[in-house]
């Protein structure tokens, strides 16, 4: 037993009301190596660290730690058994001292009075290690982003650690900080600290990893050597696709593309927000389809967000129909002909007590404003016209639209924009979380959008949905454009090539 | 008759019913109204006129509770707006400017709650919190620490004077409510409220200004504690900086909540908090009635206003079904 993992988990399965999120899966960390978790949306990576960390408890599976059955029912059971855990977001406490910190909910006493002086030497011991240099008494919340995640990882090693859970602790650092966060990342592999990197950018994956175990839709689809994997392969296996190399079409994309001549509807010129997309240059018209591809955290979101004026970019300006505006609110966007369908049906999308009515017709009414109401009489036209064009199925237009599958609010949503006979949408993951039947619906519907004339903008990691529906695809790669696919180009394995290559 | 009884308006009507039949066990000239020089007399008659300035204040508090907000600074607008009815009728000015300018202020103070809450996303509570600590110390200065004793016989009229027979202040509260609930039934604005109270992202994102429907009915709710303070100061023939007004942001509030809207915003019901106001009014009146001294009064109100919670909680009624169905089992 020379290469017994450090930590061992086999057909750990998990269940949420039916819902399986993890179906046996297997994943072993050696200890002394850097082991990447990856997968898209869904693929389950998020349940499986909240398992190793003691959040939520397995339905089945086993899991050992250094040859030791592990059963953690809560996140303290899974410190003390030698997983430490840094999360995206830094959840220390920012009006408290780094060492105050560091030794939070574990104060070394003396005679039943907090030891100060224990606590400090403590946090500089443990920032040392990671040859961090901090001052221990400064408050938290005055450091930078970079240097709280430092003191957060210092004080998950505080612990002794012997796993190092890192879930996407990348996401809000710049470059120069991930390197320094990565040197730290190997001083620990030497020390032979095992260590789970969660991340979107296969850059860093590829930096840093000596293995990565890829997820998919809650089941394994394998472990490999960093180094054996290329890139494509990777890509192909996050998204479910085997990478043939062959050129052509294999599906057929939507005909009658070649109209370049129309003048943009929307242009947006180095549009750029910190952390969310670097400067961006893209084009809009009237009867295209343009796709926006990437993986998960390339900045599709993002983008959509800076064109709707729901974020404020830092530098970039937007052209609609050639003259140039500012959007300071959703609202501007809307008024000018723009619409949005977020990707987040829940939280950004529906008004889940009120009516599927009032839903439907909310954004055309504000767009009117509070007095020019629409009557009772022209709701009901509006309710009639797309319950039956968009085939939604609810009981009447007062059912409050939370009782409606996930498919049917998608189709309320879109019909709430459509209302509004907007001149642009943009369509972020329509058909996510959706049935089969109620995705091939939505996606002619798209191509009816398109016949009328209508500019459409499609997010989807669903690379076969872009290929299906663009006339004209826009490849993001880690917050940047990595370029451009004309239609007669389009094909899964070109959009793969795109997402999957390095930087240059 | 089922959908009612599964509303909580049905259970807020039942309560009331169920308050009223005990009084009148007790008295049965409680329901009595008699017409005295072509004027309406009689205990019902009373509870709608000092219930308006409850309901006056539910009133507005409905629209704010609907955002998912809330305005605890009522009660001390309606000492600012007394206040400066006593200020402006005793240096002769006539009722038209005197009620203008309580409207003004009780208005002024729903814009400062509203950029407070909208524009800087403060939180309702701390945020109103501000303007109901520090509206006392205004209310004082204004009346120089004095109760201040209004003596204007036109003032008085708007609480004691009758139009057609019926009194002004409930009349005059009545039609408020009336106009409110066309106006926000009749336009948009009531579905912009339950929307931006259902989920402010997604109405924002839907194109709608939703800083500035909430910080509306902050300016709407401010207006009304402002109406409700020039009634208050017209019943007590004073300003009184400490004493009106006192908890009446909590009596507003919980007309709201029993009225059928709840804390977290969303739908709102304007007939629900007039129920509501009118069941805490009666509550009052009936301990008035049994002779319940004022100092101990808090305990049996807090007794029904528990019950009434109770009824209307989706839990506890799902339990007695519960027990219901259980029980029929074993027999």
């Amino acid at each position: 037993m020379i290469d017994a993992p450090l930590l061992q988990l086999r057909g750990v399965t998990k269940r949420f009301l039916g819902v399986t999120a993890l179906d046996g899966v297997d994943f072993a960390v050696r200890a002394g190596e850097i082991h990447a978790l990856l997968g898209e949306n869904g693929a389950g990576k998020s349940t499986l660290i909240k398992v190793l960390t003691g959040v939520y408890l397995a339905d089945g599976g086993v899991l050992t730690l250094a040859g030791r059955p592990l059963h953690p029912a809560s996140p303290k059971d899974a410190e003390q058994a030698g997983i430490s855990t840094v999360y995206q977001e830094v959840n220390l406490i920012p009006a408290l001292s780094v060492a105050e910190n560091i030794a939070l909910g574990r104060q070394p006493t003396k005679f039943g009075l907090i030891d100060w002086r224990a606590i400090r030497r403590h946090a500089r011991e443990a920032l040392a290690r990671l040859e961090i240099d901090c001052d221990v008494n400064a408050e938290l919340g005055s450091l930078s982003v970079a240097l709280q995640q430092m003191v957060a990882i210092a004080r998950a090693l505080d612990l002794r650690a012997k796993l190092l859970v890192l879930d996407e602790p990348t996401a809000s650092l710049d470059e120069k900080e991930v390197a320094e966060l990565f040197k730290v990342m190997r001083r620990l592999r030497a020390e032979g600290m095992g260590v789970v990197f969660v991340t979107h950018f296969l850059d860093q994956v590829y930096a840093v990893s000596d293995r990565i175990t890829v997820l998919r839709n809650g089941q394994l689809v394998g472990e490999f050597a960093t180094a054996e994997l290329p890139r494509l392969a990777l890509v192909g296996k996050m998204l479910g696709r085997e990478v043939k190399d062959e050129a052509g079409r294999t599906a057929a994309a939507p005909e009658g593309t070649g109209n370049p001549v129309t003048a943009p509807l929307l242009e947006a010129r180095g549009l750029t927000r910190s952390g969310a997309i670097q400067p961006i240059n893209l084009t809009l018209r009237r009867g295209e389809v343009t796709g926006l591809a990437g993986l998960l955290g390339s900045g599709r979101t993002e983008t959509a967000r800076l064109l709707f004026g729901i974020d404020a970019a830092d530098a970039g300006e937007i052209h609609f129909k050639g003259a140039r505006v500012e959007f300071g609110s959703p609202r501007d966007a809307v008024q000018l002909g723009l619409a949005f369908c977020s990707e987040d049906r829940k939280t950004e999308g529906i008004m889940p007590n009120l009516s599927v009515r009032e839903n439907l017709i909310f954004a055309l009414q504000a767009k009117r404003g509070a007095w020019r109401t629409l009557s009772r009489a022209e709701q009901g036209k509006l309710c009639d016209h797309y319950i039956a064009v968009l085939r939604i199925k609810t009981p009447d237009a007062d059912t409050p639209i939370k009782n409606l599958s996930g498919g049917n609010q998608q189709k309320v949503l879109l019909a709430r924009w459509l209302a509004t006979q907007p001149e642009l949408i943009i369509l972020d993951e329509p058909t996510r979380g959706i049935d089969i039947g109620a995705k091939a619906e939505i996606e002619q519907l798209i191509a009816g959008l398109r016949a009328d004339g209508l500019a459409v903008l499609l997010i989807s990691s669903e690379i076969e949905e872009i290929v299906r529906n663009c006339t004209r695809v826009l490849v993001l790669r880690e917050r940047r454009l990595a370029g451009e696919v004309p239609a007669a180009e389009l094909t899964p394995e070109r959009l793969m090539r795109m997402m999957a290559e390095a930087h240059a | 008759m089922k959908a009612f009884a599964k509303s909580s308006l049905g259970w807020l009507c039942a309560g009331l019913a169920l308050l009223v039949v005990y009084n009148v066990w007790h008295h049965p000239d409680f329901i009595k109204i008699t017409l005295h020089d072509g004027h309406l007399y009689g205990v019902p008659v009373d509870i709608f006129t000092q219930g308006s300035r409850t309901m006056l204040l539910a009133l507005g508090m409905t629209l704010v509770i609907a955002t998912g907000g809330v305005d605890l600074s009522v009660g001390s607008v309606v000492a600012i707006a007394g206040a400066v009815c006593a200020l402006l009728l005793n240096a002769g000015h006539g009722l038209v400017v005197t009620i203008t300018a309580a409207l003004g202020v009780g208005a002024l103070a729903g814009v400062v709650n509203g950029v407070l809450v909208a524009r800087l996303a403060l939180q309702p509570i701390v945020a109103t919190l501000i303007l109901m600590v520090a509206g006392r110390g205004i209310a004082q200065l204004i009346c120089d620490g004095q109760v201040i004793v209004i003596a204007n016989r036109k003032f008085d009229f708007l609480a004691n004077g009758f139009i057609a027979g019926i009194p002004v202040a409930p009349l005059l509260v009545a039609g408020l409510f009336l106009a409110t609930n066309v106006f926000v039934r009749r336009t948009a604005a009531g579905l912009f409220v339950e929307a931006v109270g259902d989920n402010e992202t997604a109405s924002r994102f839907a194109g709608l200004a939703a800083a500035r429907v909430k910080g509306l009915a902050y300016v709407f709710c401010g207006a009304c504690a402002g109406l409700a303070g020039v009634l208050w100061a017209a019943n007590i023939r004073a300003a009184d900086a400490n004493r009106a007004g006192e908890n009446a942001e909590l009596d507003a509030i919980f007309a709201v909540v029993v009225g059928g809207t709840a804390l977290t915003g969303g739908r709102f019901s304007i007939l629900g908090s007039f129920l509501g106001a009118l069941l805490i009014q009666t509550l009052a009146t009936t301990m008035y009635f049994r002779g319940v001294p004022p100092a101990v009064a808090p305990v049996p109100k807090a007794l029904v206003i528990i019950l009434v919670s109770l009824l209307q909680s989706e839990k506890v009624r799902h339990w007695a079904a519960g027990l219901g169905r259980s029980r029929k089992a074993a027999a």
